[in-house]
């Protein structure tokens, strides 16, 4: 196998086991080239790409804009902040504008669940989901199992726990369909009112007590709170979230196993874990954002590969 | 119907090999300054005979040995009909200042070689690079790169195929000249 099973990646429902075979594979490659003194290839130079950011974004933003710089492919950028956006453009007319610049992919994050697949029925460039809403987070997803990988030798048949707002979380609900598609069990540790009803129709578990949680698990992925998108209040306080879901040092102390400690960013150190956990070996957080860069090097190579 | 033709038999094959890396030894010495790149993936097996041939049989100490991928840096990216699949680089020494010798078992158009030397300078600059064939397909090339040791030079046209089969990969070292 040495193409993906689809033009766009839209969510990680939408790909084959074997897509993320592949995905990590070619990854594998690209994580030698961009540890190599040039860290450059001249795979893509006459594909363009848009980045469409409807959405604020640190860290996707960049891993994207890097990885596209490293295939050397030309980027254009585009955020909402700055844009006909705030003079009533429709979606399909913004795009529409910058494809007809020329465009080949757009990688584009919009704070609408379903954009990208709403999009992909209306344009032909490739269309790279960056996330849309609470929905999907695929190239995260990706990066979170292939640091597992990295670090457990294998995802199948690993234990993950997935811990914090999971009802307003994209990466959450990527990362159940990534891992299951790997063949390892997923658990969902929270407050009641932050899991979504019905979420075990997913295969996945939940548990309230964070404790049991950790005890069962290899790796924890902890997410923050979302603030910005409570329009109610949830819990007490954040204190007693703290108290009730924050890792501590001490608690992964007294477990009698190391449980990896994963973080898609940005950290609320002191919130969800404390610093000393963040800092510790047995987080792999910086990993993640190294392997950010490579994983999206293979999804944007092997998508622009299928671009005729 | 594919006509099959031997071009090389296992005991030419064994001939050949031994008067390139006499050639080399003649050329590089010690090998102290000189290190070996495989081209991914057909010139490993080449390189990894010619290896051991100067450390086992010329008595040749540490011969440094990498393997480059030129996958990401060809030119026909997206002009075929299937994705470019990539393989592992493995350089694990500096290169800076380095008699490179790269190593691939046909020269046929030239551009892989072409992508090689581009590849090259992600990892700085050698002080020269050379090439060593198994099999030099004359007339044949789109680019002007020529080997610098070569073990046979055939003329053939370009609907036919010539095959390197090494004994790792089961039966024998032959190689073959395929026709339709």
């Amino acid at each position: 196998m040495s193409e993906l099973s689809v033009k766009h990646l839209l969510g990680i429902k939408y790909i084959q086991p074997k897509d993320i075979e592949l995905i990590f594979q070619t990854a594998d490659h690209f994580k030698e080239v961009i540890n190599r003194p040039i860290k450059k290839v001249p795979s893509l130079r006459d594909i363009t790409i848009a980045n469409l950011f409807f959405e604020n974004s640190t860290r996707t933003k960049l891993s994207f804009e890097l990885a596209e710089k490293r295939l050397s492919a030309d980027v254009i950028n585009f955020s909402a902040a700055q844009s006909s956006v705030k003079k009533g453009e429709t979606l399909i007319d913004t795009v529409n504008n910058i494809l007809s610049m020329k465009v080949d992919m757009v990688v584009m994050r919009h704070p609408n669940p379903g954009a990208g697949v709403f999009l992909s029925k209306h344009i032909n460039a490739s269309i790279i989901n960056a996330g849309d809403g609470a929905h999907e987070h695929p190239t995260q997803a990706l990066l979170d199992s292939y640091s597992i990988r990295e670090r457990l030798g294998e995802v199948a048949g690993k234990n993950v726990v997935i811990v914090g707002d999971i009802l307003h979380s994209r990466v959450a609900l990527s990362n159940i369909f990534s891992l299951q598609k790997q063949g390892a069990n997923v658990k969902i540790c929270g407050p009641k009112t932050l899991i979504p009803k019905h979420i075990e129709k997913l295969g996945v578990t939940v548990e309230t007590n964070l404790r049991k949680a950790l005890e069962w698990a290899d790796v924890a992925n902890m997410l923050r709170i979302q603030n910005e998108r409570l329009d109610i209040s949830y819990f007490p306080s954040t204190r007693e979230y703290t108290q009730q879901y924050g890792v501590t040092k001490d608690l992964l102390n007294s477990l009698n196993k190391e449980v990896i400690i994963m973080h898609p960013g940005p950290i609320n150190r002191g919130v969800e874990i404390t610093s000393d956990v963040a800092d510790s070996d047995q987080a792999i957080i910086l990993n993640q954002v190294e392997n950010g860069v490579a994983i999206r090097m293979a999804i944007i190579y092997l998508l622009a590969s299928k671009i005729k | 119907m594919t006509k099959q033709k031997v071009l090389l038999s296992s005991k030419e094959v064994n001939i050949i090999l031994h008067r390139l890396t006499s050639q080399l030894i003649e050329k590089h010495e010690d090998f102290s300054n000189t290190v070996l790149i495989g081209i991914q993936p057909r010139g490993v097996f080449l390189a990894n005979r010619i290896k051991s041939l100067l450390e086992d049989f010329y008595k040749v100490p540490n011969v440094k040995l990498g393997l480059l991928d030129i996958t990401f840096f060809r030119d026909d990216f997206r002009r075929g009909d299937k994705t470019l699949e990539a393989n592992t680089t493995t350089i694990d020494f500096i290169i800076e200042d380095k008699n490179v010798i790269f190593i691939d078992d046909v020269l046929y158009t030239g551009r892989s070689i072409s992508a090689a030397l581009t590849a090259m300078q992600s990892f700085g600059r050698p002080k020269d690079i050379e090439l060593l064939t198994l099999i030099d397909r004359r007339f044949s090339r789109h680019l002007p790169i020529q080997p610098n040791y070569k073990g046979r030079q055939v003329d053939v046209i370009n609907e036919e195929k010539v095959v390197v089969k090494w004994a790792e990969n089961g039966g024998e070292d032959t190689v073959y000249l395929i026709s339709k």
